[in-house]
């Protein structure tokens, strides 16, 4: 407490902050000498820009920045920045280090994923640039700041997705996300209109106030429903999900695990601090009862996409619709909150979710990326054998798709019983059904692609001769962080539950 | 700290044999996993519990700390073993190993990968009977599925990927359920639990600490919870109608993952039903006709199973199924509630682990010399391997429950038990009907050894017979000597067992006059 006492205040944003002073250091670069793009030089000015801003979020939560502090209690507590319009608390900061930390992986593996690619000062200025959104998205403590970061995350976003540009399933996929990306957000700024009508202000704690004091109006229901649409377009929640498959299928590998796994947790921590701590449930529930609109939403998203995830014959689309599956577990975050249930446990369960989540796919996705670079074919078959070729990044494979699976490898399962008790909390039996028909749906396409990387026989003309370093660290590390949530589960679950008390 | 040496030199063995290469990968494991045999008799001669672990018992090899706390309930890593779980962590560790050496001979690609899966399953089974605390217990028995699946997957038969998977998602399935069922009750209990131990759980049941729960009557909850875990169990055990995995799963897998199949990975099943639905929620018994339910439930497994059996052309899967009718046994022993019916279950899953242990590592080493399984194909087999048929034969017989073999005492003390207990109107009648079921599975084994083992030599593939390997025959005596040891004097373990059982036991249920007849531990 004492050293971050001495830092000014907006010393608080540190982790957008460097990532943005990142990624323009990196266009510094690129300006600098624009021809002969020096790869070891942008990737690790990037991957430095990436780990400082982790260190920063890991250090303010060690020290406890913005936590509710047992001292002064002055000090104590959520940091508010420039009028309140953002705000450091433990939320923030834990959502921050799930981003920084995807960040450092994809980063990482896109080193090698690049290799001879050109513009890739762009492509890692632009990640940073999202990466710089989505850290901004957690601190949001207005519409206005939370559109325009969302807008920050969305905007390099469409270009990374096509930034294959002469593949043509890379650049289509581009323009749907874009297409569907610029609907949404409409939707999104329409739905804050329509709030900003009966609140009279764009400030959550102001409408908050509000929303507090009495009458609501069917419009302001209206608002509440299209925001829940604009940001169900982010986590790519069901039925708002459409550009998830094609996006994540067309998109660089890494770029896919970019953006289901830290664009996801971008849009769930405003879905959590808009709902949890702006749309207070039990003033807001005579105009509009969102806990079910939720629940629906939750139960629709788990079973279209697992019962899709079943029937694709490819790898990365099987993983776009199981990202798609996990959105629908992590809504049961808000889902079980019913009147009666423990909210902070019931929140932390999400939010525990998305960190784990956020290391075991990215590794996944980055495990296909290894595939792609060395050739495999992208369909489930293709992957025949690819335990005898590699068998190290094939076990950490194993690792990744068991532990989405809830099987007890790596962090996963705890998070994933998690969120099965918290829907028990809740006592929303019909999502605690959904959730465990879903997860065994899910143990089966998942089972399949390891049943094809280690009991199949590879097929003939399979030769792996290069083993790419900055893949194979960032696939490791994934792997061992994975695993090591299981043990280390506590700590992490304490964090959220910190966090998520300040907000209920 | 034995326990935690127990778990940790097995993984630590896993993770050596991935490493080896595999031409020494069999050798290796072979020697490695002597380590927690030998742990476990270190921890044999180091036995005191006393009692019964989740009713105030003394626990041997206790060890408890803080994991985490997971909203309002501290999870932990709490071990130890009592009279119940001691036999099957020893089964566990005797079975692996006699498994790893019967796999020299079968087991010929990725040598390295499949040793250190089969400790891996050790392990995790391992945990399984020493997990004390739910959440713990949890992740080994989920953990089991990992190994187990890829053993199937990789090394099975030709129709092995639907075999495995169908093994891996039922089981998930079912213990997907199961989880529901305990935090039914823990949510039930609310205040009155402050952690997830196996032991608080079940203390906060018996002093009535079960509340409502969203609007449920606290016997509505044990109901449900009951039959939940009842579901989530009866998939592993297997009862029937649950059992359709098992035969698949066996058909496919390779002989010596079998043999940890039946031999120890359906105990699973039953301890936990012990655990849990017969220690934590016996009071559902004397509901209604709960009782009379169960003991039907087992009744239909025990008949319906040997009748399976009967059908059967293929040796691997008449030893299957006949597994289910043994299991049925266990469920009707436990439904007694008596001293000699829960001690007799528990002694016949120790008894039945060794037995259909050997049947499968014997069908193994005929499939290994014969490359067929199927009864009509081979006869006079006693001709060319007189010693594995020989002990084909022993082991057969102690299915069948010949007297001075585990079997015979597993079964007579579990009808003992059941004959009498007053829990179940005409207990007679079911255990009397139960004891067809022998003469069933006297009926099958007898005719497939008379077609398969006696008569004039006669084989319809092309490989030469020969003496089975020596590491093969000694596992199958080392069985055969246990079987029959276990047989001649169950009180070897029965002691521990009777121990263990006796706070279980209902006042009243019955049925102890004639423990005389046995002398057990009483």
């Amino acid at each position: 407490m004492a050293e971050i006492a001495t830092l000014p205040e907006w010393a608080a944003l540190a982790p957008a902050l460097t990532f943005a002073a990142a990624a323009f250091l990196l266009l510094l670069a690129d300006a600098v000498s624009p021809e002969e793009g020096n790869p070891v030089l942008l990737a690790g000015l990037s991957l430095s820009g990436a780990l400082v801003s982790l260190a920063f979020t890991v250090w303010y939560i060690v020290a406890g920045t913005g936590q509710p502090g047992e001292g002064d209690p002055s000090s104590a507590g959520a940091i508010d920045l420039f009028d309140g319009t953002l705000v450091v608390d433990g939320m923030s900061l834990f959502f921050s280090a799930i981003i920084a930390s995807v960040v450092v992986l994809v980063v990482l593996a896109s080193y090698d994923y690049l290799h001879d690619h050109p513009y890739q000062a762009e492509y890692y200025s632009l990640v940073l640039l999202a990466a710089t959104g989505m850290t901004t998205v957690t601190a949001a403590n207005s519409f206005v700041t939370a559109f325009i970061a969302i807008e920050l995350v969305s905007l390099p976003s469409y270009a990374l997705v096509a930034s294959l540009k002469h593949n043509r399933g890379s650049v289509e996929a581009g323009l749907k996300y874009f297409l569907i990306g610029a609907l949404s957000s409409a939707i999104f700024a329409y739905g804050i209109s329509l709030v900003y009508v009966t609140a009279g202000s764009l400030q959550f704690d102001a409408v908050t106030s509000v929303v507090e004091g009495g009458e609501l109006g069917g419009i302001f229901g209206l608002g509440v429903l299209m925001i829940l649409g604009g940001i169900s377009f982010k986590i790519a929640a069901v039925p708002f999900h459409f550009w998830a498959p094609e996006a994540y299928e067309g998109a660089p590998a890494p770029i896919s695990a970019f953006i289901s796994s830290a664009s996801k947790a971008a849009g769930f921590v405003l879905l959590f601090r808009v709902f949890v701590g702006v749309f207070t449930w039990e003033f807001v529930e005579p105009t509009i009862d969102w806990v079910v609109a939720i629940q629906v939403l939750a139960i629709v998203t788990m079973t279209v996409a697992n019962f899709a995830a079943l029937k694709q014959e490819k790898v990365k689309r099987m993983l776009a619709y199981s990202s798609v599956g996990h959105a629908g577990y992590v809504l049961i975050a808000l889902a079980g909150l019913t009147a009666g249930a423990d909210h902070a446990f019931v929140l932390g369960s999400g939010m525990t979710h998305l960190l784990v989540y956020g290391f075991m796919n990215t590794g996944a996705f980055l495990y296909v990326a290894l595939a792609e670079y060395w050739g495999v074919g992208r369909r489930i078959e293709d992957y025949n054998g690819l335990g005898a070729q590699a068998p190290f990044a094939s076990a950490a494979m194993t690792v990744f798709l068991f532990s989405l699976a809830g099987l007890p490898i790596g962090g996963g399962f705890l998070s994933k019983y998690y969120l099965l008790l918290a829907s028990i909390e809740g006592e929303v039996a019909l999502l605690a059904i959904a959730l465990i028909l879903n997860s065994v749906v899910s143990l089966y396409y998942y089972t399949r692609v390891l049943w094809a990387i280690w009991a199949e026989n590879p097929s003939a003309d399979l030769e792996i001769e290069q083993y790419p370093t900055g893949l194979y660290t960032a696939i490791a590390l994934a792997a061992l962080v994975t695993v090591l949530l299981l043990p280390a589960f506590g700590p992490v679950a304490d964090l959220a539950n910190t966090a998520a008390e300040m907000l209920v | 700290m034995l326990i935690e040496f127990l778990l940790g030199i097995t993984v630590a063995s896993a993770l050596l044999v991935f490493m080896a290469p595999d031409r020494i990968a069999g050798k290796l494991a072979a020697g490695l996993s002597l380590l927690p045999l030998g742990t476990t008799a270190v921890m044999w001669s180091g036995f005191d519990a006393s009692g019964n672990a989740l009713r105030g018992g003394d626990i041997a090899f206790e060890s408890r700390f803080e994991w985490f706390d997971l909203g309002s309930y501290a999870l932990q890593w709490h071990v130890g073993v009592d009279g119940v779980s001691f036999p099957l962590v020893a089964l566990t560790t005797v079975l692996t190993t006699l498994a790893i050496f019967s796999s020299w001979t079968p087991i010929d690609e990725r040598q390295s990968q499949f040793y250190g899966l089969m400790l891996l399953v050790e392990a995790a089974l391992l945990g399984v009977f020493v997990g004390l605390d739910f959440f713990l217990w949890f992740v080994f028995w989920e953990a089991v599925l990992i190994p187990m699946y890829f053993l199937i997957a990789i090394w099975g038969g030709p129709r092995r990927e639907y075999a495995a998977m169908k093994f891996i998602i039922y089981t998930n399935l079912a213990s997907l359920l199961m989880f529901v069922g305990v935090f039914l009750l823990v949510f039930a209990l609310g205040d009155t639990l402050a952690t997830l131990s196996l032991v608080d759980i079940s203390a906060a049941i018996q002093n009535g600490g079960l509340g409502e729960l969203g609007g449920f009557d606290p016997e509505v909850i044990k109901v449900a919870a009951f039959v939940l875990l009842f579901l989530g169990f009866a998939v592993k055990v297997p009862v029937v109608p649950f059992h359709t995995w098992l035969p698949d799963a066996h058909v496919e897998a390779p002989s010596p993952v079998s043999v940890v199949l039946a031999g120890v990975l359906l105990k699973m099943g039953t301890y936990a039903l012990l655990r849990f639905n017969f220690t934590m929620l016996d009071d559902v018994l004397t509901n209604g006709w709960n009782a009379e339910i169960l003991m039907f439930v087992g009744l239909v497994s025990v008949i319906y199973g040997a009748m399976l059996a009967l059908a059967q052309r293929d040796l691997k899967r008449i030893v299957a199924y006949s597994s289910i009718s043994s299991m049925g046994y266990v469920i009707i022993g436990l439904t007694a509630l008596t001293a000699h019916g829960v001690g007799g279950a528990t002694f016949q899953m120790v008894s039945h682990g060794l037995i259909s242990g050997l049947m499968f590592m014997a069908v193994g080493v005929f499939y290994n010399a014969t490359h067929t399984r199927m009864v009509g194909d081979m006869s006079g087999l006693a001709d060319r391997m007189p010693w594995t048929a020989g002990i084909f034969v022993a082991g057969a017989f102690g299915y069948m429950g010949l007297p001075l073999m585990s079997g015979f005492a597993g079964e007579v003390l579990v009808f003992i038990g059941s004959f009498h207990t007053s829990l179940v109107e005409g207990a007679p009648i079911f255990t009397a009907l139960a004891m067809f079921g022998i003469v069933i599975v006297a009926g099958y084994l007898l005719w497939a050894m008379q077609r398969t083992l006696f008569g004039p030599f006669e084989l319809e593939t092309d490989y030469e017979i020969g003496r089975a390997p020596l590491q093969d025959l000694a596992s199958l005596a080392v069985l055969l000597g246990l079987v029959i040891a276990l047989g001649v004097n169950p009180d070897f373990i029965y002691g521990a067992i009777q121990d263990a059982v006796e706070p279980l036991v209902r006042a009243g249920t019955g049925g102890d006059a004639l423990s005389v007849l046995l002398g057990g531990g009483r």
